[in-house]
């Protein structure tokens, strides 16, 4: 996929909006504060440098509460760039509230709050300066249930280009259909461009979710089961899709299911109860792992 | 028709009961509404041998000369109905998305319960109010600013008197707004937060959610709402008699006065002793039911072609 030229972005090409507009905010980041690493406790590996990749994504201290209630406690996490992570434990654990820090999706509801940090590309995204927009550009997010927009297939995909670029219809077309290949559902429904998103399969929709994510070019993708609502055949597709876009992308997955957490995964984080108990590549967390929780879970004994 | 195992085919007599009398009610409702129009037409027949389709182009109403044309009377229903609507739907709109969607939760249950209580109001009321206080304020104050500004189109020319089409719609617009609104804020509330949330994960803000994620969601719905209104507005009786001037004559200005099919059989069917008169009043009361039916049907036929359009079924 092409990159975008600069100059196709909304903000550059509109100089009314400069100075002013939320989208503008990128031009000039702020120096991030560099954190203090905490304390982590013996769970988490020990140094970021274990992922044998660069961290996209470095959580440190991160809790969460809904209301009064804390449901998440000092997580620290190392998310490596362009692999795929899982994210698996229990049911209540927690693992959506985490992954929902990512892409600060938890601020559109008034009592949910985070504190900690959450470094991409470090630069802290909880920090209020960061610019929210061009956060949710850079970090999608796929849902357990497909959310096809009440508009076309077509529209769908360029529903994020049209929201953060200004490009010409031809480009837009180009685009469109590269996220669509990217996304192993061009072949499938390239003469349905004008039907509307709702009518394609349960597993159609989900990938063109995910075309509609990459289409804007993010950096980070977060699936939160995304294969839960479709059928067997379907989840081998959009197993194997999450394997071609790692080549592109840093994927983020939370997954009930423990053989697909195997299968696809390079790196494994188990969480209990609002703690990241173990975390490591899912080659060792699934053969060897340190903690008695993790090997009671993936062994099936609870959840 | 669906034929779930133990629904309409099950043979238990506690099934059988209830689909009998299920159905004896459905048959009622479409005898009554069959019964209106028959009867409507049998009392309006006079008007309708006399008068023929010219019933409906003319608009000369004359007691005197026994000349009737109904004309200015649906033109002023269908004008004030239409003001009304172009006053209350966007209204409504932004007052049910700032209830689900902006204010705090203590505010949003004051502005409801206002909202709700403007629906409590009786018709005779805004009457009264709409004569008393309303047309005074519009004849000093609103309606010659929209002459000073957009006089220059036929609709504000005229005398600046108050009452008239203008107000009426007015006036209507406040009576239906809380209906329309109750509809839209049910609409937007039944929208799936899983959805919007797929939309501001895109980078979209608030009102780029709004409007290309929750309205379109819920069209169907909010049309309906819309048609709620539409339903209120166009029968509205006791109000309107009060606020539209009751004079029969077609005028451009919206701020001339003029009457509606409700207004004008409130006001002229005590009168009307002699036979083709009242014919002619009663054969107004089966085209109001008629527009009344065939818009709720136009309606229905249009939702159905949206929904298929954006992709939602029903
Ligand atoms: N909107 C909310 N308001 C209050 N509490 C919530 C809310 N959403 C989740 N919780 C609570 O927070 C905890 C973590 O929930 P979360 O949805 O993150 O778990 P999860 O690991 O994703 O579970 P699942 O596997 O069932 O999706 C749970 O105890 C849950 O009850
Ligand atoms: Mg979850």
């Amino acid at each position: 996929m092409q990159e975008v030229p600069a100059e196709d972005r909304r903000e550059d090409l509109d100089p009314v909006a400069a100075g002013e507009s939320p989208r503008d905010a990128r031009s000039a980041p702020p120096a991030p504060p560099v954190p203090e690493v905490r304390d982590r406790g013996p769970h988490a590996v020990a140094d970021p440098s274990t992922l044998e990749a660069p961290a996209k994504i470095l959580v440190r201290g991160l809790d969460f509460w809904y209301g009064d209630r804390q449901v998440l406690f000092g997580n620290d996490l190392e998310v490596a760039e362009r692999r795929v992570t899982a994210i698996i434990g229990p049911s209540g654990c927690g693992k959506s509230t985490h992954i929902r820090v990512y892409n600060r999706m938890f601020e559109l509801y008034r009592d949910q709050r985070a504190s900690g940090t959450v470094l991409l590309d470090g630069e802290n995204l909880l920090d209020p300066e960061m610019d929210l927009i061009d956060l949710r550009r850079r970090v999608g997010m796929i849902f357990q249930r497909p959310t096809p927009f009440p508009m076309s297939v077509f529209d769908n995909v360029a529903y994020g280009l049209r929201l953060h670029y200004r490009i010409s219809r031809s480009q837009l077309e180009e685009r469109v259909e590269s996220a669509l290949r990217g996304a192993a559902l061009w072949d499938e429904v390239n003469d349905k461009l004008d039907e509307p998103g709702t009518a394609l399969s349960g597993g159609q929709q989900q990938r063109l979710c995910i075309a509609r994510a990459i289409a804007v070019e993010p950096e980070v993708l977060l699936m939160d089961e995304p294969t839960s609502a479709v059928d067997p055949v379907a989840t081998a597709k959009l197993e194997e899709l999450v394997d071609t876009l790692k080549d592109q992308y840093t994927i983020v997955i939370v997954t009930h299911n423990m053989q697909q957490a195997a299968r696809i995964s390079d790196f494994t984080a188990f969480f209990y109860k609002g703690y990241v108990v173990e975390f490591g590549p899912t080659e060792r967390i699934f053969t060897n792992p340190s903690e008695r929780q993790t090997e009671d879970y993936i062994t099936g004994r609870f959840g | 028709m669906s034929t779930r195992p133990g629904r309409l085919g099950s043979k238990r007599w506690p099934d059988v009961l209830f689909r009998a009398a299920a159905v004896t009610c459905a048959a009622l409702i479409c005898l009554l509404m069959a019964g209106f129009f028959v009867e409507l037409a049998r009392n309006a027949w006079p008007s309708i041998r006399a008068f023929g389709f010219g019933f409906l182009t003319t608009s000369t109403w004359n007691p005197v000369t026994r000349t009737f044309g109904a004309l200015s009377s649906i033109y002023g229903t269908l004008l004030s109905t239409l003001l009304a609507l172009l006053i209350a739907v966007p209204l409504s709109l932004a007052t049910a998305l700032f209830l689900v969607k902006l204010a705090p939760p203590g505010l949003a249950k004051w502005v409801r319960q206002g909202v709700e209580l403007l629906a409590a109001i009786p018709s005779i009321i805004f009457g009264m109010w709409g004569l008393f206080v309303f047309a005074p304020y519009m004849a000093d104050h609103v309606q010659p600013f929209l002459q000073k500004v957009l006089g220059f189109l036929p609709f504000f020319r005229g005398p600046t008197m108050g009452i008239g089409i203008f107000t009426s719609g007015v006036i209507l617009a406040l009576m239906v707004i809380p209906f329309i609104t109750a509809v839209m804020r049910d609409v937007f509330t039944m929208t799936p937060p899983v959805l919007e949330e797929a939309a501001y994960g895109m980078g979209a803000t608030t009102w780029e959610v709004v409007r290309n994620v929750t309205i379109p969601y819920g069209v169907r719905g909010l049309a309906g709402g819309v048609f709620l209104g539409l339903g209120r507005a166009i029968g509205e009786t006791m109000a309107v008699t009060f606020v539209i001037g009751n004079n029969h004559q077609l005028s451009a200005s919206l701020f001339a006065a003029g009457n509606s099919i409700a207004s004008t059989l409130a006001n002229e069917f005590t009168e009307a002793s002699e036979p083709l008169y009242r014919s002619s009043l009663i054969e107004l009361g089966l085209i109001l039911l008629a527009m009344t039916f065939l818009i709720q049907v136009a309606a229905h036929l249009w939702l159905n072609r949206l929904g298929r359009a954006s992709g939602r079924t029903a």
